[in-house]
């Protein structure tokens, strides 16, 4: 049985369609150049820069940002907060779809991209952290997939696959949550092999935990922030069971975000007195990171708590918007502005304008796949099917 | 026998007699590849000829430079490796006057490199040699990231098969016995490189602080950096002014991310149980609300029909009680009536006797 609607057929010279088309044109002519000319080809990286941002944003803020997934998930399945149940769908579907655009990207990154399942099958580096973010990516996308599958297998209909795997919904969320906090964590375990290149003031031995802690905040945020969007422009395939719920979701994230973000704001004050940095705050990385403690931590974590606490949904969701900037921001701080702190200016790195158009091409195939799914499939809605078996 | 050959021999043979690093890797309170062999850079000596860039370049049939290598221009720019040249000489300008100092991979004695590289393309080798294997190489470029001193470079140009490139430390070339030495260390005209077992070197080096005093900075760069290297610099000259940065600390790579590592066996056991855990502390929360709510709702009902049946039963016995009543009421009733009959058929009869009596 079919949900399909046939709003999306009236014409395909929207304005989205139009702005998507070149963005994805624009992106298969890089793809071409990328895979005939190499790496030098289309990008600024050098022997000092081996990671621009293709690691930068489409690694380490992609998966930042698909943390809704498991936070969603753990929320709902394992701390019983049932209200979010319409917010589980689609935090999973949009986590999927992150990191299977994380591993997209990662085509375009290295070298050899055919090769990407070698340190998982044909020779393990277990020494390192790249080793456990790979196969903990890998793990946990197959992970999401079958957290996703029941959404397919309502839409096409096939009822047995699907409640077996709801049936396993328990086991995969924590599964999901373990996977999660590693690769979260060794995102940020990555940096701590560099001591002497990323400044001060970034570098620490709570990295994992800063990334662990600041991802959790992320996933809500994005929670929110994607909630606002959906109820904007999908709002046609929403059903009030999740309407009713979508406040309960945003005031609940909202609140929780907070916490995490004081959390996150304190943890980040112990690494910097225990590493005793207090001296750099007078100089000019100093300002800066200021500038992403106060503006994009401290301030949020403060405007979560009044909008929770007036129900002030604008608020809330202008915040969730801060909070992602912020991740955004910290993720570049670690990876490319406070990397290779020591080298002189002339020497720094800035993306090639061939490496924006692939990042801007990965979200847009992201945006694209999200509404061909949610326009389809019972992501928004329950399916009468199966009303009340979550 | 020149010198540095004989250390050359010694070394060979202490690369024979060591022990495989990895199987040492385990061992507590090790030593340290003291009989490994390494070359000692003595930057009191290094004239700036650029002899060692040529030999490197034929050793390992690298690409012809653009510029010469009898050029000397070049070194008032500060040069990095890159794909095609595995050691660069650089000048550093001093107050007396210019200082050379040699780069090439330093050939950690634990190396960040291999540390981090995910496929363990990176092997260090028993002759010191940090070595790489392109035919599992992924490009994913961490090894460059984590080196501290920016030494792998990358062949970014490469479509299909770029790789990652960096001093060999001619491992290869040695190993197949076309070379007895390193191909820098064997065309050095002042002998500003030595190479031997890495405990030799470390002597020869403290010897030559006692031969000269006031020459050296009494320290030898790379004993202790990072773990410890298997290339070490002897300098005139601070080593921040030659290029050498000192603020890198002794922990080696895996020191610094033995913590994170550390922490994923603590989580794969630990998070299920807690989370699973609290899952069922939740399951039992809502089962015992549901089985509260059965209960107060069974109490409720049970309550509501004992009270309703008490009120039946009283306004049925206040019925009852009423209807005896009545009915005693209507027997008493009857009773008075039929005695108040009988008294009055008793008077009339009173009534009438005499006069039967009378009548009798």
């Amino acid at each position: 049985m079919s949900t399909e609607t046939s709003t999306d057929f009236k014409s395909y010279l929207t304005p989205f369609n139009i702005v998507t088309g070149l963005i994805i044109i624009a992106g298969l002519i890089v793809t071409v150049i990328r895979f005939t000319g190499g790496l030098g080809a289309v990008t600024n990286l050098d022997d000092n820069y081996p990671w621009g941002i293709w690691i930068s944003f489409d690694l380490l803020c992609g998966v930042a940002l698909a943390a809704g997934g498991y936070t969603t998930a753990a929320a709902c399945y394992v701390f019983g907060f049932k209200k979010y149940q319409s917010a589980v769908r689609p935090a999973v579907l949009t986590a999927f779809l992150g990191y299977a655009l994380v591993v997209l990207a990662l085509h375009y990154d290295v070298g050899r991209p055919w090769r990407l399942p070698y340190p998982i099958f044909v020779q393990q580096g277990t020494t390192s952290l790249l080793f456990e973010v790979g196969l903990c990516v890998f793990l946990y996308l197959t992970v999401l997939f079958l957290e996703f599958l029941p959404t397919l297998f309502e839409w096409k209909g096939w009822k047995k696959l699907r409640d077996v795997l709801v049936k396993m919904t328990l086991v995969l969320v924590i599964f999901g949550v373990v996977l999660s906090t590693l690769h979260q964590s060794s995102l940020g375990a990555l940096y701590t092999i560099a001591p002497s290149k990323l400044h001060p003031l970034w570098y620490s031995a709570y990295l994992p935990v800063f990334f662990f802690v600041s991802s959790i905040a992320a996933g809500l945020s994005m929670v929110i922030f994607e909630g606002t969007l959906s109820h904007k422009y999908l709002h046609r395939m929403m059903d009030s069971e999740y309407n009713r719920n979508h406040n309960d979701v945003i005031l609940g994230f909202a609140k929780g975000c907070s916490w995490v973000l004081f959390g996150y704001f304190a943890l980040k004050m112990i690494g910097l007195t225990y590493d005793n940095n207090w001296h750099y705050l007078a100089t000019g990385f100093g300002v800066w990171f200021l500038v992403e403690l106060l503006g994009f931590v401290a301030l949020p974590a403060f405007l979560f708590a009044v909008g929770a606490r007036d129900n002030n949904f604008p608020l809330i969701k202008w915040t969730a918007i801060l909070t992602v900037l912020g991740i955004v921001l910290n993720r570049f701080n670690v990876s490319l502005v406070a990397f290779n702190y020591h080298l002189p200016s002339e020497d720094r790195y800035f993306p090639h304008i061939m490496e924006i158009i692939i990042s801007v091409f990965i979200v847009t195939v992201g945006i694209v796949a999200f509404r061909f799914i949610s326009t389809r499939m019972p992501v928004f809605f329950e399916h009468p099917d199966y009303k009340g078996q979550h | 026998m020149k010198r540095r050959s004989f250390l050359g021999l010694m070394g060979a043979a202490g690369a024979g007699l060591a022990v495989p690093a990895s199987a040492r890797a385990g061992v507590k309170d090790f030593r340290g590849f003291l009989e490994t062999p390494g070359v000692l850079f003595d930057g009191t000596r290094c004239i700036g000829c650029r002899k060692c860039e040529l030999a490197c370049n034929q050793v390992n049939n690298l690409p012809e430079p653009e510029v010469p290598f009898d050029n000397l221009e070049i070194l008032d720019s500060r040069r990095r490796t890159d794909a095609s040249t595995f050691t660069v000489v650089n000048k550093f300008e001093t107050a007396n006057g210019p200082v050379y100092r040699k780069n090439q991979c330093n050939h950690c004695l634990e190396p960040a490199c291999a540390s981090s590289c995910f496929v363990a393309a990176f092997r260090k080798n028993t002759d010191s040699a940090v070595d790489y294997d392109d035919s599992v190489c992924v490009g994913c470029r961490y090894c460059m990231i984590a080196c501290p001193f920016e030494i792998p470079t990358y062949e970014y140009h490469k479509v299909l098969t770029p790789r990652v490139m960096k001093c060999t430390l001619c491992g290869p070339q040695m190993r197949a016995g076309e070379l007895r030495l390193p191909g820098c260390v064997e065309i050095c005209p002042v002998e500003a490189m030595i190479y031997g077992p890495r405990n030799e070197l470390i002597n020869l080096a403290n010897r030559r602080f006692k031969q000269f005093p006031g020459r050296y900075v009494e320290r030898i760069y790379g004993e202790h950096e990072m773990g410890g290297t298997s290339w070490m610099y002897i300098s005139g000259t601070p080593f921040r002014q030659v290029g050498l940065r000192e603020d890198l600390g002794t922990k080696s790579a895996p020191e610094l991310t033995a913590g994170a590592l550390a922490a994923v066996p603590v989580v794969v056991a630990v998070w299920p149980v807690l989370l699973g855990g609290i899952y069922a502390i939740n399951k039992r929360k809502e089962k015992i609300a549901a089985q509260e709510q059965k209960q107060a709702v069974a109490a409720a009902v049970a309550k509501t029909k004992e009270e309703a049946e008490e009120k039946l039963a009283t306004s049925l016995s206040k019925a009852e009680e009423a209807a005896n009543r009545r009915v005693d009421n209507e027997v008493k009733k009857a009773v008075k009536e039929a005695l108040a009959k009988k008294e009055e058929e008793l008077k009339a009869a009173d009534a009438s006797k005499p006069d039967e009596e009378e009548g009798k």
